[in-house]
């Protein structure tokens, strides 16, 4: 079959700043009058929000869309669905496209909810004749349906986004795009965007997507773009794309917490921390741990003179304070019999870092175990590892730090429900096996 | 160009939905709702009577006043505040521009839709005037419906350019009720075009809405001829607006989402 969406070398220019057009036909006069006489002319300043992009998208393609804020992923689905022109290059669209760029566009105050369907899905390219048919539908999607002929002006926020996705989920396009809309509403709404959006997927429609919500674009998405500074930097599939573009994350915030100039530690100094490094099981220096992943944490000491019998600890602590785990080379029976001096590390290998995503400040102790009880050196708070949102149960749910701290290797057994509709998705939970319980 | 109109066309039903939008909303929100229709162009009209009519003995044409001022103040009052509207009416809905794709002209084109409705409210009285008056309705008031296009093609004209213009420039939106002012006083609505001095009537014969009143008096006042000269000057005028605005709109509704 023919590719759905073909684009040829596109590009979009922006005017930025100082040189943003004229927005008062009297100051465009007075340029006008300045040109004339003066002579002199404007600088124009602009940015390349796109530059020769080109791909094309297959029928029953669900493609996800991924970069940095700015690299120019809104500006690509505002140029493929005409709300802006490009610059330059072509775009080629066949079949009827819905770009859902924002629940509950042209909503009305002060229009009652059924008559914000019609209008709505007017906008969004729908006839009368198919709203009157969907109406029931979208209503019983919605959950408003008592409120139907209340003006929205009194509906809350969760209210208007689910009459908002509601007639956006009954719009039938061949193609969708879906901007970020997921990023708002409560943890049920987003629930069921994913899966209207599934359906769609499943009904072999194409999706476009962009998000910053990786875990969703994974599930989602058996394709992905990278863009970058308005190009195209990786096109492939899904995971190999994510996984691409989280590594370049990290890369350009540089991996390793040096530790030699924190003021605030205490100990004698005759061994102490230099750095920490957060490893990937390959090795690769990592900023951000996807929740779930094998982790090494390596720790570079240097003694300054042979130190006997040293324990080396550190503790892991919530941004709010509790202690997670406090753990050390004693802990584990560990005997050290004597350092040399010099530089040297260790490296704390974990299987399965099954830790929500957060921020987690980490404490650095050394300890003297030959019964003088000497400190070393203490840091407290020295680094902070960093966990990343992952896919964590495999479901596309993004889960943070409102979940809890910790998520242990689980599957639900329903063999006891009684009862219809429930489903467990047929795959274990990724990390299930990867984690040595 | 052709596919343009094709995407008009496959839209018309979003233009439906604008105008039922604006009246709907229009008329909700107001405690009076439809009654302004009304009164706008009435209250003007008891205004004008009372100052020219009365006060300053002011010519109608054989017309009894306040008939005289009522009739070109239906038509005026459609073309003055769909314009005020219509004008806004991209920048005010920038939300929808920068979110959805449609053809933007149904954006000022649904007001100047929801516009008739308000017309044909104040057209009600101007009815009741006729009968109060004893004006013979003669065959005249047939071609009414061909004003009314007339009037629409003008308003229109005039809109698209406006709203245009004030995405780009946003001085537009304080020049335009100056205009609207300064417009109404220009078109012989509160008095008679006999007034006009003969060296300034081609001159004047340029403004559209001149021949929109007069033929419009002429329709619903059988004493009136219609000055064909005029309405065929005004109506080229018209349509020259129409095409130039029309064509601005199209060159620069390329750039709204950019500007807006």
């Amino acid at each position: 079959m023919s590719a759905v969406i073909r684009v040829d070398r596109l590009s979009k220019q922006y005017a930025i700043g100082s040189a943003k057009r004229n927005s008062t036909l009297r100051e465009s006069l007075a340029d006008l009058f300045k040109l004339s006489f003066l002579r002199t002319r404007p600088q124009h300043e602009t940015i390349w929000a796109l530059r020769d992009v080109s791909f094309c998208i297959e029928p029953g393609e669900s493609v996800g869309i991924i970069g940095r804020n700015g690299a120019g992923k809104s500006t690509l689905l505002k140029v493929l669905s005409k709300i802006t022109y490009p610059t330059s290059g072509a775009i080629k669209v066949s079949g009827r496209l819905a770009a859902l760029l924002e629940v509950g566009t042209g909503f009305h105050q002060e229009l009652t909810g059924r008559e914000n369907i019609y209008l709505n899905g007017s906008i969004l390219g729908m006839r009368k004749r198919e709203v009157d048919r969907k109406l029931d539908a979208i209503v019983e999607f919605s959950g408003v349906a008592k409120f139907l002929d209340t003006p929205i002006k009194h509906y809350s926020t969760g209210m208007r986004l689910r009459l908002g996705f509601a007639v956006a989920a009954h719009l039938d396009p061949d193609i969708l795009i879906v901007d970020e809309v997921l990023a708002v509403g409560d943890a049920a709404f987003q629930k069921k965007c994913l899966s209207a959006m599934e359906d769609l997927r499943a009904g072999s429609r194409t999706v476009l997507f962009v998000s910053h919500n990786l875990a969703a674009v994974e599930n989602l998405c058996e394709r992905c773009l990278w863009i970058e500074g308005g190009q195209i930097r990786m096109d492939g599939g899904a995971r190999r794309v994510i996984e691409a573009y989280l590594g370049a994350v990290r890369e350009g915030q540089g991996a390793t917490s040096s530790l030699d100039n924190v003021e605030n530690r205490r100990g004698n100094g005759k061994v102490r921390y230099r750095a920490v490094e957060f490893l990937s099981s390959e090795g690769i220096p990592q900023q951000i741990i996807r929740a779930g992943d094998p982790i090494v944490i390596r720790f570079h000491y240097f003694a300054g003179e042979p130190v006997a019998q040293p324990s080396f600890g550190f503790r892991l602590y919530t941004d709010m304070g509790t202690l997670v785990t406090d753990t050390s080379t004693w802990h584990h029976g560990i005997h050290i019999p004597q350092l040399e001096p010099g530089e040297g590390y260790l490296d704390l290998e974990i299987g399965g870092l099954n830790l929500m995503p957060a921020k987690y400040p980490i404490s650095l102790w050394i300890t003297d175990m030959t019964g003088a009880s000497l400190v070393f050196d203490n840091i407290e708070h020295g680094v902070t590892l960093e966990i990343g949102p992952a896919n964590i149960y495999q479901s596309g749910r993004e889960l943070d730090s409102r979940s809890g701290i910790v998520f242990f290797p689980q599957r639900w057994n329903l063999a006891g429900i009684h009862g219809t509709r429930a489903e467990v998705p047929p795959e274990l939970p990724r990390h299930a096996a990867a984690i040595p319980v | 160009m052709r596919d343009s109109f094709a995407e008009l066309w496959r839209y018309r039903e979003l233009l439906y939905f604008f105008a039922w939008r604006e009246i709907k909303v229009r008329y909700r929100q107001a405690a009076l709702g439809a009654a302004w229709a009304v009164i706008q162009p009435l209250f003007s009209m008891i205004i004008f009577t009372l100052l020219f009519g009365r006060l300053a003995r002011m010519p109608s044409e054989g017309i009894p006043y306040p008939g005289f001022c009522y009739c070109a103040l239906v038509p005026w009052t459609y073309f003055s505040s769909v314009l005020a509207m219509a004008s806004n009416s991209l920048i005010n809905n920038d939300s929808l521009l920068t979110k959805v794709y449609f053809p933007r002209v149904l954006l000022p084109a649904g007001t100047a839709l929801a516009g008739l409705m308000d017309f044909a409210i104040s057209s009600l009285l101007l009815v009741a005037m006729m009968f109060y008056y004893h004006v013979r309705a003669s065959w005249a008031l047939l071609l009414s419906p061909l004003v009314v296009l007339f009037m629409v093609l003008l308003t229109m004209g005039i809109s698209m350019g406006f709203a245009a213009a004030n995405v780009r420039y946003r001085d537009i939106k304080y020049a335009v009720p100056f205009v609207i002012q300064v417009w109404m006083f220009a078109t012989p609505i509160i008095y008679p075009s006999s007034m006009i001095p003969a060296r300034f009537r081609p001159l004047l014969a340029l403004n559209p809405c001149w021949g929109i009143v007069h033929a419009f008096r002429a329709c619903v006042f059988p004493t009136l001829p219609f000055d064909l000269k005029l309405i065929a000057a005004s109506l080229s005028v018209a349509v020259a607006i129409f095409l130039v605005s029309a064509y601005y709109f199209y060159r620069a509704e390329r750039s709204f989402a950019d500007v807006i």
